[in-house]
């Protein structure tokens, strides 16, 4: 058998286990879900954000003596 | 300004448009990937949710349809990843008149755990060639591959599916 023979009979095959759903109508208006979903959003928090707070806590590690200083300022 | 541009810069009116015109669209091209019409629902929302989300790398005169597609079959294809393990739904289909109903059922079960065993990618391409008879090109462009590789991947599907089907006593292609 050559393979456009093997596949029409796959075809024929995988017809009689598995119904096409080709034309399945949505019933219902998804915009409330899409709502829901961009609520859900966690704010994004760029990256420089983390940089500094990754600076400031490995200053704060290696330099504790800084400590002092900046309950000073603050 | 244009909708798309609207969308493109956050608008979520533009957003709600777009969504109103398109969701139909992208459910009807999913439900048949993934064969469960609640599944297929979820990954609508998800596909517009990406869209939303990556609306940046939009361009104001593209094709919104085939990249709204596009990002619905990599949903679609993330869900077969995951779900690979999961048993495949029933379907209630007739056996052909004179054979033995007992010995229909295992033979479509068999041909659904063969078919649901295939790697994701192959099982998209092979869904919608040969279950849904969508053209190699709209597969193509959908799944964002060339027309060649889709037929590769249909021929690779193919081959083991045959090989899996022969295994079980089911004979696929040797006559």
């Amino acid at each position: 058998m050559n393979n456009d023979e093997i596949n029409k009979e796959m075809k024929e095959l995988l017809k009689q286990a598995i119904a096409p759903v080709k034309g399945t109508e949505l019933g219902r208006d998804l915009w409330p879900q899409m709502l829901e979903r961009l609520s859900r959003q966690s704010p994004s928090i760029p990256w420089f954000d983390w940089a500094l707070a990754a600076l400031a806590g490995a200053a704060l590690l290696f330099f504790p003596g800084i400590l002092p200083a900046l309950f000073y300022h603050l | 300004m244009e909708l798309l541009e609207r969308f493109a810069t956050g608008d979520l009116e533009a957003f709600e448009v777009l969504f109103r015109q398109h969701q139909r669209e992208v459910y009807a091209w999913i439900v048949p990937i993934v064969r469960d019409t609640g599944i297929a629902e979820d990954l609508t929302v998800e596909t517009f949710w990406r869209i939303y989300k990556y609306r940046a790398r939009f361009r104001a005169d593209g094709n919104f349809r085939a990249w709204a597609r596009r990002i619905g079959t990599n949903a679609a294809l993330d869900h077969l990843r995951r779900a690979r393990h999961e048993l495949p739904l029933p379907e209630d289909l007739s056996c052909a008149a004179g054979a033995d109903p007992a010995v229909c059922r295992e033979v479509r079960d068999q041909i659904r755990n063969a078919f649901h065993q295939l790697p994701a990618k192959y099982r998209l391409v092979a869904t919608l060639a040969l279950v849904e008879e969508e053209s190699y090109a709209d597969i193509a462009k959908a799944a964002g591959i060339s027309e060649a590789l889709v037929k590769i991947r249909v021929f690779r599907a193919v081959r083991m599916l045959r090989k899996k089907l022969n295994s079980l006593g089911v004979e696929v292609g040797l006559k």
